[in-house]
């Protein structure tokens, strides 16, 4: 088990250096240059040239690509362009509105997915199943900056709840911190209760039809029982791995809710400096996002051998 | 005596896109307490349905369930959801062909045996796992304390149908439906699996019923014999009678087809029953069997035969069951 873990770790290394070289390509080839918009509209081509040399924009792409990986495995992902504050240290201030954003969100989606996957699942073809699986496709086919701004609408500025936008760290009091969470982690959440759900449901459909099932029926086993105890136990592998997968779209849902309700989260980093090509920025919050992607899938692997004694590393 | 379980004239009907299934239609027979009866017949004649029927396991919808079913003073046909459940796993336990795939594969053995006690005898767990010990140990589990704690994978097929075994009968029940209980098993096994049920079945003194194909399960276990052929009864006997004088040429060809050491040259092909099962949608006309019988003439095309009593506690559905066999 620890060897797992360790080769696991391991097999990251090649993972993230690919990450780090695609992310890396495909600013070098996108339009636009970094020293232009730091020297104004005003600069000669002379001074451009030098900021572009302090930058180290004027070397060779592996060279370039090289010093910043190396510098990036210490832990030093470059100095912001724009407000040379170190992208490391941006990155970790920003992190907890993220955070939090994306626990609270999942948590909603899967105390609500669950049963709700379930109860479809028990009364497959019923009006329950198909009322929840409507819902289900208008929770995918609806944008997170269409639910966001509704939901802002209704809740913060109609009924006056909640806050309109904002974050407070949860120093400042547990309210404070949450009342500015909750709309964006359910305007999150909508498309991710929808996928485990859907995913629940079929899941469920499955192992029902199992014959474990039929001899829990014959024990004498209560309905409610064999549906929570001895099928959900069963679906819960295909139910974890999408979980999984979908922080993959909690993660791009992240930036359009961070944007949507003014959270100073990583989203938001990304997106002000994609607009003032910072790169060193743009680079490390991308590096994370996929970092905490790959980590979170290893733990989702790591999950599935306390869910299955069928399943050994 | 009354008996212990009166299934009389029981029909469960499938409702399908292609009209109704009567997978058993119109069957009765009974079971006396401690007794085994065996009810054979090939794949797809309705016995499976039946075993299902007795402990309303099938869906209902798109089945129906209609007939009686006298078990305690009760008729299972039409009792209350709850009131089944306290008789499942209590009073009537199964057990089913597929030992690989009846058990859940994320519960322990232990767990999945004590389950039925705690719901049914109100045992708490320390208590419900003690009992689960002793079921272990009766059902020939070896190492019985160290299985309490393994998972179905861990187990071969044979000790996971024994552990089925040891769950049908963790709550004493009167009657124990086997639903094909070797089928799925190396014939060594099989062997052992009847031994561990007759000897049970002195200790405990529940009545089965044996759902088989197997007539050598049957000649082991069994003191009645029912025969079914699309989804009714066509044959009734003691086990003896059965093998020695059978009167439905269903029953002949039955006994026809299984391979007898030094009754015959080893060269000799096995007599077959020619055709195969009718469908059970059409309505049938005449003798469900008419079809594939060698000795089927114009009366069993026409008219269904009505059961005959050819001695005492032997009776068969054929026009010519009177004749000499």
């Amino acid at each position: 088990m620890t060897g797992y873990i360790l080769r696991r770790l391991l097999m990251t290394v090649p993972v993230m250096a690919v990450v780090a070289l695609f992310v890396f390509s495909l600013l070098y080839v996108a339009p636009g240059d970094p020293a232009a918009i730091i020297a104004g509209e005003q600069a000669t081509p002379a001074e451009m040239q030098r900021i572009r040399a302090s930058l180290g924009l004027d070397q060779p792409f592996v060279p370039r690509f090289a010093r910043w990986a190396w510098n990036a495995v210490q832990g030093d992902l470059g100095v912001s362009v724009f407000s040379a504050t170190p992208v490391s240290e941006m990155i970790v201030q920003r992190i907890p509105p993220t955070l939090s954003l994306m626990v609270l969100t999942l948590l909603i989606s899967i105390v609500v997915a669950v049963p709700v996957g379930v109860v479809a699942a028990a009364n497959q073809g019923g009006w329950i199943d198909r009322l929840f699986m409507s819902a289900a496709v208008l929770g995918f086919s609806l944008p997170v900056f269409v639910v966001g701004y509704l939901l802002a609408y209704l809740f913060a500025l109609q009924l006056g709840w909640l806050p309109v936008q904002g974050y407070r760290p949860p120093s400042g009091g547990v309210w404070e911190y949450l009342s500015r969470l909750i709309l964006p982690a359910l305007a999150l959440s909508g498309g991710y209760i929808a996928l485990i759900a859907r995913i629940a449901r079929s899941a469920m459909l499955e192992v029902l039809s199992q014959d474990y099932i039929r001899t829990a029926r014959a024990k004498g086993v209560a309905r409610q029982v064999i549906l929570f105890v001895h099928a959900l136990r069963n679906a819960t592998l295909p139910i974890v791995s999408i979980i999984g997968i979908g922080v993959a779209t909690l993660i791009s849902g992240a930036v359009v809710t961070e944007t949507v309700f003014g959270i100073p989260g990583l989203g938001r980093l990304v997106v002000d400096a994609l607009l003032r090509r910072d790169y060193p920025v743009i680079q490390g919050v991308v590096l994370v996002f996929s970092f905490t992607y790959v980590l979170v899938n290893l733990a989702i692997d790591l999950a599935y051998t306390l869910l299955d004694p069928r399943i050994r590393y | 005596m009354a008996a212990l379980l009166e299934v009389e004239n029981l029909r469960t009907h499938f409702a399908t896109r292609n009209g109704v299934v009567r997978a058993v239609d119109g069957l009765s027979f009974h079971v006396d307490a401690g007794e085994t009866v065996a009810i054979v017949g090939e794949s797809g004649c309705g016995k499976s349905v039946t075993s299902l029927s007795i402990l309303r396991l099938v869906d209902q919808p798109p089945a129906r369930i209609a007939g009686q079913i006298r078990f305690g003073g009760r008729n299972l046909a039409a009792l209350g959801e709850a009131e089944m459940r306290d008789l499942r796993g209590n009073e009537i336990g199964m057990i089913f062909q597929e030992p690989m795939t009846s058990l859940n594969p994320l519960l322990t053995i232990g767990r999945q045996i004590a389950e039925p006690v705690m719901l049914h005898q109100g045992l708490d767990r320390v208590a419900a796992r003690a009992r689960a010990l002793e079921m272990l140990t009766l059902v020939g589990i070896p190492a019985p304390e160290r299985r309490l704690d393994d998972y179905p994978h861990q187990l071969s097929g044979g000790m996971r149908q024994r552990a089925m075994i040891a769950m049908a009968l963790a709550c004493n029940p009167k009657i124990l439906v086997a639903d094909e209980p070797t089928t799925a098993l190396d014939v060594t096994i099989q062997a052992q699996i009847i031994d561990l049920m007759r000897d049970l079945q002195r200790r405990t003194g529940s009545a089965i019923i044996l759902i088989t194909h197997d007539l050598g399960v049957v000649a082991e276990m069994a003191a009645r014999v029912v025969v079914m052929y699309a989804g009714r009864k066509v044959e009734e006997a003691d086990v003896a009678t059965i093998f020695t004088d059978p009167r439905h040429p269903y029953t002949r060809g039955l006994l026809g087809a299984v391979p007898r050491p030094g009754s015959r040259g080893t060269n000799t092909r096995l007599a077959e029953i020619p055709g195969s099962v009718p469908s059970l949608i059409k309505p049938l006309v005449g003798c469900a069997f008419a079809g594939r019988c060698p000795k089927a003439g114009d009366i069993c095309r026409r008219a269904a035969p009505a059961w005959r009593e050819v001695g005492p506690g032997h009776g068969a559905a054929c026009h010519f069951a009177a004749g000499a066999a």
